[in-house]
């Protein structure tokens, strides 16, 4: 299916907004009715047509413009993306692993051809042609993960392995929840993740990061996370808390629909042949309460997750001062029907809403 | 040891180089080419042997960059589970085998200012690999390689001809032995130790490196992780409602898969948690292998990892 990129903004008049089809393919993040964290990690080993699952890297409407967004991003401030001296090899094998999969998986929009070390890579939608030899650094106008990473959607942390644990060695991070690469980086997975409450007293952690340790080449993973954000941002870091925090006070009952979206992250891990590292590609997808309330079944289950999420989770998400106002919104959309499992729209059957 | 796809592989060169060792070389069936790897890595080789399928692990030696072909060298074990002298006798030109994607449980450290290796014996074939990623790389390196004999030094001659200045090697029966203590002593700040071989040298350098101080995440070492065989036992699973016989040299795991039983996995390996299964009832002993249940949680008697674990005993019911 070909592709109509959008011309939208994430910031000052937020002109993004999703077409129905990107409605329809929302990785909605609650298999059910209610919400606790899990590793609930699968294998990224494709999906539904046309889902978010289907490529190894997603890419949807809002591509050109995200792409936008971040090197405006990267301009007011270059320490969004680093990479440590010893995970120049990760950035390659990176750079191959993007370029392999969206010639293969989008050969209308990304070439890749090769004879030898010397490649020519072509990105139509953002009119780029670039020859280059894999492996020199002089022939790329970045380094290679800041190269391929400024042409694909979404945030990458590049983790080394060793001694049991993962490191945040290197990463482009320009849309994320609430957090720092700059203050991350060469952080283990334990110290990165000190901050989130509950988890680590349920051993979230440390069963995580086992798993993540084995994930072997060829055998990709993926996992959904999610938050709320007030305003199509991608940009919500600690950096610039002082300029999007204070929008969430904005929020009105009569504003809530267009104003507040749910943000889900697709998170996937793959091993990276050379380097042995793993990278960590962190995809953030928005959408309006208004735009999610036209599914029926999201509308009934996202009533009744955030009604029941513990005050930790609302307070950690930075949503619990907003959360009435949410709760007056989305009981308008739960008539007390059951829902079916899984993340699915399901529209053929689920029924309208009744009321 | 992968929820990878296996890839089918065509024998295309057996070469023996010494009286225990012989080298394979790997090209892919479909044509195309094979995964790159990191220097360190290893493949889980199929190995179907009258009825039984052997898996064993084998460190490649190949240039990680070569995407055309994989070597391993395979040292004959007559003690051993008997792959290797699979490999020896029943491994011909020509045959197709079944090899998994590279796993690397050895990988370099590219912190290191300088990487020092330990090789005995058969252990010398990650290093090959290492070698050949760090020249591309132009680090900075020194092997010390101990063998046998002069007879079974596998791969001395190419190693003392292509880096005469890095390459250090001691002969056994000539009384040569590495001096680690002067070794250690001497490596300049930064340096990591790598070490592969017997148990015996492996427990040598990390013992005396401890002793001496150094880190230890600078210290890295070959360890396989492969499921051990163990007594067939029988096992009932309640959800598929079928009783299925465990064979000796098959896992609980495997069992389940050639029963047509649903059980999800990822690593194989006993770390990833995806196979957990609940026990509903059982009268014997579990045999935990698996470094994913919690050491309460094996005492229990409620879960088994069916990649790596298994049951001696009259009877288990499974929650699968």
């Amino acid at each position: 299916m070909t592709i109509q990129f959008n011309d939208e903004t994430f910031r000052e008049d937020y002109s993004f907004k999703n077409s129905e089809r990107a409605i329809k393919r929302f990785p909605f993040p609650f298999d059910k009715d209610s919400y606790m964290y899990a590793v609930n990690m699968e294998q990224h080993r494709g999906g539904p047509a046309d889902s978010v699952y289907e490529k190894r890297f997603d890419v949807d409407e809002h591509y050109v413009s995200e792409m936008r967004d971040r090197a405006m991003v990267l301009a007011d401030d270059p320490l969004r993306c680093q990479s440590l001296p010893h995970m120049t090899l990760a950035g390659w094998d990176l750079l191959e692993l993007i370029m392999v999969s969206k010639s293969e998986d989008y050969p209308d929009l990304f070439e890749l051809h090769r004879d030898g070390d010397q490649w020519h890579w072509i990105n139509k939608p953002m009119n780029i042609d670039q020859k280059f030899t894999f492996m020199d650094e002089t022939t790329l106008p970045y380094g290679p993960m800041e190269y391929i990473t400024r042409q694909a959607q979404g945030d990458f942390c590049v983790l080394d392995q060793r001694d049991d644990n993962l490191w945040m060695d290197a990463g482009i991070v320009t849309t994320q929840a609430d957090w720092s690469l700059d203050f991350d980086i060469g952080m283990n997975f334990f110290e990165w993740h000190a901050p989130v409450p509950l988890a680590h007293e349920k051993g979230i952690f440390v069963r995580a990061l086992k798993f993540l340790l084995n994930i072997q080449q060829g055998a990709p993973a993926r996992r959904l996370n999610w938050t709320m954000t007030v305003n199509p941002l991608l940009d919500t870091s600690p950096e610039n808390y002082h300029k999007w925090g204070i929008q969430k006070t904005t929020l009105t009952p009569e504003n809530i629909g267009t104003k507040q979206h749910l943000r889900v992250e697709l998170q996937t891990f793959f091993r990276l042949p050379r380097s042995n590292a793993l990278v960590f590609p962190i995809r953030c997808y928005l959408c309006s309460f208004q735009d999610l309330m036209t599914v029926p079944k999201w509308g009934r289950r996202l009533h009744r997750v955030i009604r029941d999420l513990p005050e930790e989770l609302a307070t950690y998400k930075g949503f619990i001062d907003n959360r009435p106002m949410m709760l007056d919104y989305l009981k308008n959309f739960d008539d007390g029907l059951p829902t079916s499992n899984g993340i699915w729209p399901e529209l053929d059957t689920e029924p309208p809403l009744q009321k | 040891m992968s929820g990878a796809e296996k890839i089918a592989v065509r024998v295309t060169e057996v070469t023996p180089l010494n009286e225990l060792v012989t080298r394979f070389k790997f090209e892919p069936v479909a044509g195309g080419l094979l995964p790159t790897f990191s220097g360190g890595a290893h493949t889980v080789v199929e190995m179907e042997d009258g009825g039984i399928t052997r898996l064993n692990p084998y460190s490649l030696m190949s240039d990680p960059f070569d995407q055309t072909a994989y070597t391993i060298s395979v040292r004959r074990d007559d003690e051993g589970r008997g792959g290797s002298k699979f490999m020896h006798t029943n491994v011909s030109v020509g045959d197709e085998m079944t090899i998994s994607n590279p796993v690397n449980l050895f990988s370099l450290d590219l912190r290191a200012k300088k990487h020092l290796m330990i090789a005995g014996g058969i252990g010398i074939t990650p290093f090959l690999a290492q070698i050949k990623q760090l020249d591309r790389a132009h680090g900075n390196w020194e092997l010390h390689y101990s063998c046998r004999s002069e007879s079974l030094g596998s791969y001395v001659d190419y190693l003392t001809t292509t880096h005469p200045n890095d390459v250090n090697v001691y002969y056994d029966d000539q009384k040569q032995a590495i001096d680690l203590e002067n070794l250690l002593d001497g490596q300049p700040l930064g340096t990591h130790i790598y070490v592969c071989g017997p148990k015996g040298m492996i427990d040598w350098v990390r013992g005396k490196a401890a002793e001496l101080g150094w880190p230890r995440e600078a210290v890295h070492y070959e360890e396989f992780l492969a499921p051990q065989p163990g007594k067939p036992f029988e096992v009932k699973l309640a959800v598929s409602n079928k009783v299925i016989q465990v064979g000796e040299q098959e896992s609980l795991l495997e069992a389940m898969e050639r029963e047509g039983v649903d059980a999800p996995y990822l690593c194989r390996g006993g770390a990833c948690g995806m196979c957990e299964t609940s026990v509903i009832d059982y009268s014997g002993n579990f045999i935990h292998r698996d470094h994913w249940l919690e050491d309460d949680e094996h005492a229990s008697g409620k879960k088994i990892m069916p990649c790596v674990s298994r049951f001696e005993g009259k009877t288990l019911v499974l929650d699968r």
